[in-house]
């Protein structure tokens, strides 16, 4: 165990080394230079030379790559452009309604697949599984950005039972805010629910065909009991993976969705800082989201082989 | 024939048919305003209604099923040109440096939250279809690359491939003759797949105003431009959002017939 986890902790360096790499020099190659944009066409090349500087822009493109990671690996990412506040407290703040918006998603579509997997797998090819697997079909296919806007149609212009969109912000109360995040929720969970439960449903079917569950029957247990008691845990393993897999692409996913309902996220503050070509704060936010991908992966990757030591010789 | 690719197949020609048919006639000018006439819901005139500028819905959608077909199309073609060819040199050296090189790239790239990276590049390199079609192809290169390099690697075990090395065949040659054509049912079946996906990602970024610009009319803006009149006419959103879900669907729907007429054991990715 203790050989793949340093294999493991290897590779995760080199991945997110390359990943930091890539990221700089797409930005890098962006064209329009940040010190001439926030000061506009009509500055002095003087002045546009004295922001060069003190954004740190005349350094090598070497230097400043070092001195990018190495503040991010402190906690400092840099001073915005065009706010001149630091990126590090800009990100914790749009945090707090992302993170929040992942949990809540993640939450709402494990609370649907579970069911409609398990109640799918165990009616397999009767007219209860047609109609799981027809809806999830029918999930795949929706764009959540568009499922969020039939959501605002009928439950905040028709039913006025939530508003349209906008954050309150936490202080105003909890309820207030999770108020203001259940219907992007809803839209960010809805197509994640449907690949979710599709891994359930077949997942328990693979597991259905065992020898073990065979021998559960023989052993007098009805084929609920065996999928309650056998089935369900077995299964859960794949499960967990997409689950953990989700969570990343949901915090990343919500940039479409903060953009229907307003929200102050990490989504509209990358958005925001595009129009701006407020370029450091761009640069850290995906990476931010790049490293969550890259962790959650590596944390499900050893989990999954302190679960299944057979996982650990493949690397 | 199974259902699904009878359903599948008519689904997917009917959009394909509109938007080759868009090229000579539709039933309106799509650039033409008509302000007097704006947000009119489904009639004799306009079948599908008007949009804020009074334009024709159905005329909109025709020549946006070009822009979606193409975008998506394009990318899952980078996604083949590149990623298949990597796939079959990484089984033909199985465990070897490339082979090592080209799964830890696509590893690396499996890593990245691909609306992210979307973003970053139709943000830095300015927001255009061109741009939207490399930032959707990049992620279909290690899809691909993956399953080619799988199926590919079980046929290297079979006899007739090693009666191919026995006979003096080169690596090469044997990716080429014999491997690539006992892979193309899977190819075709994760290709489908893939095009279903490139057309939401499109619709994603065109929505988020990345994707094809004013004046080419695309799903996704569309939608963004229906997203303030949707209290007033519920229709400029209802309609392009349900054309979106019935040409994925029905790509869907055609990549589980094709894969069940072709060999129902194909291992796809869905992602």
């Amino acid at each position: 165990m203790l050989g793949y986890i340093v294999k493991r902790l290897i590779s995760l360096a080199i991945s997110l080394i390359v990943a930091s790499v890539v990221i700089f020099v797409v930005v890098e190659i962006a064209p329009g230079d940040p010190a001439s944009f926030m000061l506009g066409i009509n500055a002095q090349p003087d002045t546009v030379a004295a922001l060069r500087t003190e954004l740190g822009l005349d350094q090598s493109k070497f230097d400043r790559y070092l001195s990018w990671v190495g503040g991010m690996l402190t906690g400092d990412f840099g001073t915005s452009y065009t706010y001149r506040t630091p990126v590090a407290q800009m990100i914790v703040d749009r945090m707090w309604v992302s993170l929040p918006l992942a949990l809540f998603a993640l939450t709402l579509s494990t609370l649907i697949a579970f069911p409609a997997g398990i109640f799918a797998a165990a009616r397999r090819g009767g007219p209860g599984d047609l109609a799981v697997t027809g809806a999830t079909q029918l999930g795949v296919a929706i764009p959540n950005f568009w499922f969020a806007m039939m959501l605002v149609l009928i439950f905040a212009i028709q039913l006025r039972w939530f508003s349209a969109g906008g954050f309150p912000g936490w202080e105003k109360g909890f309820w207030g805010g999770m108020k203001a995040l259940t219907l992007p929720a809803i839209a960010l969970a809805l197509p994640q629910a449907a690949i979710l439960t599709r891994v359930m449903r077949s997942s328990l079917l693979d597991i259905l065909g065992e020898d073990f569950m065979r021998t559960a029957r023989a052993k007098g247990l009805s084929a609920r009991q065996a999928l309650w008691r056998h089935g369900l845990r077995n299964a859960l393993i794949p499960v967990l993976t997409i689950i953990g897999l989700q969570f990343a692409f949901l915090l990343a996913g919500a940039i479409i969705i903060e953009q229907v309902f307003f929200l102050p996220g990490l989504g509209r503050l990358i958005f925001q800082a595009i129009t701006q070509r407020d370029l450091i704060v761009v640069e850290s936010v995906v990476m931010l989201l790049v490293f969550a991908v890259i962790m959650v992966n590596f944390l499900v990757d050893l989990a999954y082989a302190a679960v299944d030591p057979r996982l650990r010789t493949r690397v | 024939m199974s259902r699904n690719l009878i359903l599948g197949g008519l689904l997917t020609s009917v959009f394909v048919v509109a938007a080759l048919l868009s090229f000579v006639w539709t039933p309106d000018s799509v650039e033409a305003m008509n302000i007097t006439n704006r947000l009119k819901p489904p009639s004799a005139n306009n079948l599908l209604g008007t949009d804020h500028f009074g334009r024709d819905i159905l005329s909109m959608l025709m020549v946006g099923a070009r822009t979606s077909i193409a975008v998506a199309l394009v990318a899952v073609g980078i996604g083949m040109g590149l990623g298949v060819p990597l796939g079959l040199a990484a089984a033909a050296r199985r465990g070897g440096m490339l082979d090592e090189v080209i799964m830890r790239m696509n590893d690396l790239i499996f890593a990245f939250p691909s609306l992210v990276i979307a973003i970053l590049i139709t943000a830095v390199f300015g927001p255009s279809a061109t741009n939207a079609i490399i930032a959707i192809g990049i992620f279909n290169i290690p899809v691909f690359a993956r399953i080619t390099r799988g199926a590919a690697l079980s046929l290297w075990k079979r006899e007739f491939i090693m009666a191919a090395q026995v006979s003096g065949k080169t690596r090469t040659r044997i990716s080429v003759e014999h491997i690539l054509p006992n892979v193309a049912n899977l190819l075709i079946v994760q290709g489908t797949i893939q095009f279903s996906l490139g057309i939401l990602a499109e619709a994603g970024l065109s929505y988020v105003g990345l994707g094809a610009q004013p004046p080419i009319p695309s799903w996704g803006r569309m939608l963004a431009d229906a997203q303030t009149m949707v209290s007033l006419a519920p229709h400029v959103a209802l309609i392009p959002g349900l054309t979106i879900v019935a040409m994925v669907l029905g790509l869907n729907l055609l990549g589980d017939g094709l894969r069940d007429a072709l060999d129902p054991r194909l291992k796809v990715v869905r992602a």
